[in-house]
C-alpha cells in the first residue's frame, strides 16, 4: 500500500470510530502526540502518589490509612496500565521514565501544590481525581485502543476516589470547628488548581486541533472544565463549604455556573517549573529510581542465571 | 472478668503487624520499581488489616469503650508489645526483604498453631490472615534468593543486613508472661523456623549467624528507639485533636 492510501485506511478509520490498534498503520504525528499524551498520562499517575503518600504515615485512623494507601496503590496500577500502553507505540518503560527525570517530560501540575494538612487527602480525592475523571470518561472513547481500553479500567477506580475523598471531607464537615476550618482550607487551595488540570484555554491550546480531529481529544479543555465547575459547585452544598470564588453564580440562560478568572500566570509558572514542589518530586521520583537501580540489576541478573541453569540441565 | 493474658497477647499481635504495616507502608510511591511498590504495598495493607482484626478483638474484651484506634493511636511506647525486629528501619530494599522475611516465616508457623487455638477469635483471625501470610512468605523468599544470588553488590547488601537485623530474631521465640498460657508452643516453631531460614538462606547463597547475642525487651514495651519516631507520626493527628471523628 502507498502512503497516501494507508492514510485514507486510517483516516477512515477514526471516521467509522473502529479503534487503533499497535500494528495498524498511523501517522508519525499521530503516534508521537500519543506517546507524549500517554506517558504524560502515566507520570501523573505515578507522580501523584507523592503528596498523598506524604498523609499514609499520618492517617487519623486506621481504616483512613488503609483508604490511602489502597487509593495511592491503585495510582500506582494506573501507572503501569499506562506505560504498558505507552510500549504498544514502540517506547519502553525506561526511556519514558527517562524523559520524566530528565523533565523533558511533563506530568500534571496539579502535583507540584503540597499537602498540608489531613484535609488536603480529601480535597485532592474530591477535586483532583475528580478533575481526572471528566478527562478519563472522555478519553474511554479516545481513538487509539490500547489507551482506551487502559482508560476504562481505570475510571472505575477513579471515580471510588473521588466518592471516598469527598466523603472524608464530608466527615470533617461535621466535625470540630479545627475541623471545619481546616476543611475549608483545603477546599481554598485546591480549587484553582484543580480548575488548572484542564489545561489552557481553548484559544491558548497549541496542539487542540488535530488531537480532536484524530479523536485523540474528544472535547475541549473549556468543555470539560466548565462541567467540572457544575459538579462540583452543587456537590459543595452538601459538604456546607464554599468555593473561594466570589464570582460563581448560577446562569439561568445558559443553564450552567459562570465562574471567574484563573490566575493563568500561576498556571504557567508550575508549568515552567516554579511551584512549591517541582522540584522536590522529581528528586523524589529519581531518587527511588536511581536508589532501585541495583535492585532491578540484581533481580536480571538472577533471572539470567536461572535460565542458564535450566539451559545447562 | 477480663483475661488479663489473652489481652495483652492480642494487643501484641495487633502492635506487631500494625507497625510492620506501617513501617512498609512508607515504601508507597518510592518502591525499585512499580511492581514491586504494589507488591509491598499489598504486605502493608494485609499487615495492618490483620492489625485491625486483633484491636477490634482487644477492644471487645477491654468492653470500656475502648476502639481499635484508641489502642493504636492513644498508647504511649511503654505499652506498645510489638516485637523489635518489626521496628527497626526499612533501610534499603535488602533490610526490607530480609525483615519481612524474618517475620513472615515466623509468622507462618505462629498462625498455623493459632488457627486451632482455644480462643476462637484469635483462630479465626488466625486463619482469616493465613493465605496472606502464605503469600507474603513466598514473595519475600524469593526475594531474598534473588537478591543473595543476584549480584555481588546486592549479595553484600544481604550481608549487612542479616548482620542488622539477626539480633533481633530471638525475642520472637522467648515467651512473654502473657503469652506462656496461650497454647503456643514457641520452642517447636524455633525449630521448623530455623530449618526453614536456612534453607532459603542457603539457596541464597547465604549463611545463618551463629552464637549472635539476642535483643529483648520488645514484647514487654522496652522497645529500641526506633518506635518513639514511628508512634509520633503515626499517631500525630490524633494527639493534636483529641477525640474527633476522622
Ligand atoms: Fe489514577
Ligand atoms: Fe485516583
Amino acid at each position: 500500500m502507498t502512503e497516501q492510501t494507508s492514510e485514507n485506511v486510517f483516516l477512515q478509520k477514526i471516521e467509522a470510530e473502529i479503534k487503533i490498534e499497535p500494528k495498524d498503520w498511523m501517522p508519525d504525528a499521530y503516534r508521537k502526540t500519543n506517546i507524549r499524551q500517554i506517558s504524560q498520562h502515566a507520570h501523573s499517575e505515578i507522580v501523584g502518589m507523592l503528596p498523598e503518600g506524604n498523609w499514609i504515615s499520618r492517617a487519623p485512623s486506621l481504616k483512613r490509612k488503609l483508604i490511602l494507601l489502597a487509593k495511592v496503590q491503585d495510582e500506582a496500577g494506573h501507572g503501569l496500565y499506562l506505560y504498558s500502553a505507552c510500549e504498544t507505540l514502540g517506547i519502553t518503560r525506561e526511556e519514558t521514565i527517562n524523559d520524566l527525570h530528565s523533565g523533558k517530560a511533563k506530568y500534571a501540575s496539579i502535583f507540584n501544590y503540597p499537602t498540608l494538612s489531613w484535609a488536603d487527602i480529601g480535597a485532592i480525592g474530591w477535586l483532583v481525581d475528580g478533575a481526572a475523571i471528566m478527562n478519563q470518561v472522555m478519553l474511554t472513547r479516545t481513538s487509539y485502543g490500547p489507551y482506551a481500553r487502559a482508560m476504562v479500567k481505570i475510571c472505575k477506580e477513579e471515580s471510588f476516589h473521588q466518592r471516598q475523598g469527598f466523603e472524608s471531607l464530608l466527615v470533617l464537615s461535621k466535625g470540630t470547628e479545627a475541623q471545619k476550618q481546616m476543611c475549608q482550607d483545603a477546599i481554598n487551595r485546591w480549587w484553582w488548581p484543580s480548575l488548572m488540570m484542564f489545561g489552557p484555554k481553548d484559544s491558548e491550546s497549541t496542539n487542540s486541533d488535530q488531537s480532536m480531529k484524530w479523536k485523540i481529544k474528544r472535547k475541549s479543555n473549556d468543555e470539560l472544565r466548565q462541567s467540572f465547575v457544575d459538579m462540583i459547585a452543587e456537590q459543595i452544598k452538601l459538604l456546607s463549604m464554599k468555593l473561594p470564588d466570589d464570582k460563581l453564580k448560577w446562569n439561568k440562560e445558559k443553564n450552567q455556573y459562570d465562574w471567574g478568572e484563573i490566575n493563568w500566570d500561576e498556571f504557567w509558572n508550575v508549568i515552567k517549573g516554579n511551584g512549591p514542589c517541582n522540584k522536590e518530586r522529581i528528586a523524589a521520583r529519581s531518587k527511588a529510581w536511581e536508589e532501585g537501580e541495583w535492585v532491578r540489576i540484581a533481580a536480571k541478573t538472577y533471572a539470567e542465571k536461572k535460565i542458564n541453569k535450566q539451559v545447562a540441565v | 472478668m477480663m483475661n488479663n493474658n489473652l489481652f495483652n497477647y492480642t494487643l501484641h499481635l495487633a502492635d506487631t503487624t500494625l507497625i510492620l504495616g506501617q513501617r512498609n507502608a512508607a515504601w508507597c510511591g518510592h518502591g525499585p520499581v512499580l511492581e514491586q511498590d504494589i507488591a509491598i504495598t499489598n504486605i502493608s495493607l494485609d499487615l495492618i488489616g490483620q492489625s485491625r482484626s486483633f484491636y477490634q478483638y482487644a477492644a471487645t474484651q477491654k468492653a470500656d469503650g475502648s476502639t481499635e484506634d484508641s489502642f493504636a493511636y492513644l498508647r504511649s511506647e511503654r505499652e506498645f508489645k510489638n516485637c523489635l525486629l518489626v521496628e527497626q528501619p526499612n533501610g534499603d530494599w535488602a533490610q526490607t526483604i530480609l525483615r519481612q522475611f524474618l517475620f513472615s516465616s515466623f509468622q507462618h508457623l505462629l498462625f498455623q498453631q493459632l488457627q486451632n487455638n482455644k480462643d476462637a477469635t484469635l483462630a479465626a483471625i488466625a486463619e482469616k490472615s493465613l493465605k496472606e501470610v502464605t503469600y507474603h512468605l513466598r514473595w519475600s523468599s524469593e526475594w531474598v534468593i534473588r537478591l543473595g544470588d543476584g549480584t555481588e553488590e546486592s549479595r553484600n547488601k544481604m550481608l549487612k543486613a542479616i548482620t542488622e537485623l539477626w539480633p533481633f530474631t530471638g525475642e520472637q521465640f522467648i515467651p512473654a508472661t502473657y503469652e506462656e498460657n496461650m497454647g503456643i508452643n514457641l520452642l517447636s516453631i524455633k525449630e521448623v523456623w530455623l530449618k526453614k531460614v536456612t534453607d532459603i538462606l542457603t539457596e541464597a547463597t547465604l549463611q545463618v549467624p551463629e552464637n549472635i547475642f539476642m535483643h529483648t525487651g520488645g514484647k514487654n514495651g522496652i522497645h529500641t528507639e526506633q518506635l518513639g519516631f514511628i508512634l509520633t507520626e503515626l499517631q500525630y493527628i490524633q494527639k493534636t485533636y483529641p477525640g474527633c471523628e476522622w
